[in-house]
């Protein structure tokens, strides 16, 4: 079988798997991990394909569920526009930081984008109309197009999955672009492609924003299932557990950030019980899958399907 | 006729915290010709093309590229410009095909390299112009081999393959027979002599025998300084060069 072949059917068993999710599981939990697999995507374009660790993306998806809590509740505008203009905001902040840190790289970009994170955490709670502590509570679902009453989980389920295959296929079609190819070739070599003519920091930066949008749309969407925003969204645990779902599904492969927040989601939701020995089971798993798996859930089982279907080299 | 000079340096000083790594250089590259830029280690061979290419600032002093003014262009504009450079280590996108190396630099003219909704399928038009590029230099069997797993002398190759995609005016090479074999020395030398027609090289090489066979004017770069210019008989009967060379007076 050839690489675009398995490519489409991963593309065929995912959206019918996504299709049948509100029966299988319940909506609200289906819901939390779409919109979490669409920011880990939305992550993993820029580390896994730019080579760039962000550690500030929860500014993205936090803003974007303030800004949406706050048009659908206060404006009652429909759910759309709330959710476009969570996303607007957070293109404009990826902007805003991008311009800013682009041009620095490692450890020092982490850092800096850990630091305009942490000024919009800062915001968020001084500002008078977050809700400070308690959050944003009671988000109105609202009406999809004016017409589709978002009351029923299911129905809200399938609003928030179109959302969801819209943004992951942007990502896909990002990655097999013409921008995508130049990408990964600064990537691999940026000196190199700088010599070839290519402003790195502008596609570097096109990436950033392109990803920080996805991140919003993800927030915007999580405000309107879950029907509140909370600090925790913005706290950088959120920048730190994107972090840790896309390498545990695996970092530059298309479905190993959705596996990845998967795996998260379930593991905070069946081990709630437990309390806060979550943090520490998860971390244990985390640090059990990158010993085993160095290349991630999905990387390793990448690899195994070509040694053995392919032929070729992993 | 005098020459027509493509590329003029005036007193180029680069220094690093005090070092001065090149000093004075000053130098007039004719087109259309092969000129090679020679030194012991640490001559600041290098860091003239760095400075050339703008990946370095220069601390002082002016380059001209077609009588322009190119100081202080941003690299990748001076890449557009038409001077594209290779790298002392060979320098290809390692995880990307032989093909899609050449790929890389054929797409910026499309104009589409920000087109992040288009499909990579319209990059399949640039195919058949990166096969003949290839071909050109001898890895047409290769086309579908990821670049680091081709042996080193092949992977110089890609690298001038993806360099000639974008049909460079000045064309500077940093040592492009660096731990090769004898047999690829030579046919490095000949494909230099072959996409040399119809552009400029400045060559660094180490090799002395590959720049007695291309060059038509060597410069000798000592301690950041121009130490002597000239054909190659000439700067090899140079007591100063052979000073330098050898650290001994002739
Ligand atoms: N970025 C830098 N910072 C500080 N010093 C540098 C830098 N780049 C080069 N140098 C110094 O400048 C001098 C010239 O280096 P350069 O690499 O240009 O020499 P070269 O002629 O290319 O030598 P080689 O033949 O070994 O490649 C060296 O002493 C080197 O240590
Ligand atoms: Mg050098």
């Amino acid at each position: 079988m050839s690489a675009p072949a398995l490519r489409r059917l991963a593309w065929a068993a995912m959206v019918l798997l996504g299709l049948a999710a509100p029966y299988l599981v319940y909506p609200v939990f289906a819901m939390n991990v779409l919109c979490l697999a669409l920011f880990a995507s939305a992550f993993n374009l820029l580390l896994g394909y730019a080579g760039l660790l962000s550690f500030g993306h929860a500014a993205f998806l936090g803003a974007a569920a303030y800004v949406t809590g706050i048009t659908l509740r206060t404006w009652g505008l429909p759910t759309e526009l709330g959710v476009l203009a969570g996303t607007a905001v957070a293109t404009l902040l990826g902007l805003v930081f991008g311009a800013l840190a682009i041009r620095r790289s490692g450890i020092y970009f982490a850092m800096i984008t850990l630091g305009f994170a942490q000024l919009v955490y800062f915001l968020v709670v001084q500002l008078p109309w977050t809700g400070g502590e308690d959050g944003l509570q009671g988000i109105p679902r609202g009406k999809a197009l004016g017409l589709l009453a978002l009351d029923g989980p299911v129905t809200t389920y399938y609003f928030v999955y179109v959302a969801f295959l819209a943004g992951f296929w942007l990502i896909q079609r990002a990655i097999h672009s013409p921008f995508g190819h130049v990408l990964r070739a600064i990537r691999e070599n940026e000196p190199r492609a700088l010599s070839l003519g290519y402003d790195v920091a502008h596609y570097k930066l096109l990436a950033f924003v392109l990803s920080a949008a996805l991140s919003g749309l993800a927030g915007s969407l999580k405000a309107v299932v879950l029907q509140f925003a909370s600090l925790s969204d913005v706290h950088w645990h959120r920048s730190g557990e994107v972090v840790l779902m896309t390498l545990l599904g695996g970092m530059g492969t298309v479905l190993g950030p959705s596996v990845g927040a998967l795996l998260v989601v379930t593991l905070e939701n069946y081990l709630a019980d437990v309390g806060s020995w979550v943090t520490v089971i998860t971390g244990a798993v985390f640090v059990a899958c990158v010993l085993a798996f160095r290349r991630g859930i999905v990387g390793e089982v990448r690899a195994l399907v070509r040694r053995s279907f392919i032929g070729g080299k992993p | 006729m005098p020459e027509e000079t493509i590329l003029e340096t005036r007193d180029l000083v680069k220094e690093f915290a005090g070092f001065v790594a090149v000093n004075g250089v000053s130098l007039r590259v004719a087109r259309g010709s092969i000129h090679a830029l020679i030194g012991p280690n640490g001559a600041g061979k290098t860091t003239v093309f760095n400075l050339l290419t703008r990946f370095l600032p220069a601390t002082r002093g002016a380059i001209l590229f077609n009588g322009e003014d190119v100081t202080h262009a941003r690299p990748a504009d001076v890449a557009r410009r038409g001077i594209v450079r290779s790298f002392q280590m060979s320098a290809v996108f390692p995880a990307l095909t032989a093909l899609e190396n050449v790929r890389i630099a054929l797409q910026r003219p499309l104009g589409t390299s920000f087109h992040f909704w288009r499909s990579e399928r319209t990059l399949q038009a640039l195919d058949a112009r990166a096969v003949e590029l290839l071909a050109a230099v001898g890895l047409e069997a290769d086309r579908d081999t990821v670049a680091v797993e081709l042996p080193y002398g092949r992977k110089r190759a890609l690298e001038l393959a993806t360099t000639l995609a974008l049909d460079p005016e000045l064309l500077l090479l940093d040592e492009p027979t660096q731990g090769m074999g004898h047999e690829d020395v030579g046919r490095v030398v000949a494909l230099i002599r072959h996409v040399a027609a119809g552009r400029t090289v400045l060559l660094v090489e180490h090799n002395l025998s590959v720049v007695q066979d291309l060059a038509r004017r060597v410069t000798v770069l000592a301690r950041g300084a121009v130490l002597a210019e000239g054909s190659y008989d000439e700067v090899s009967r140079d007591p100063a060069v052979l000073e330098a060379y050898i650290g001994a007076p002739a």
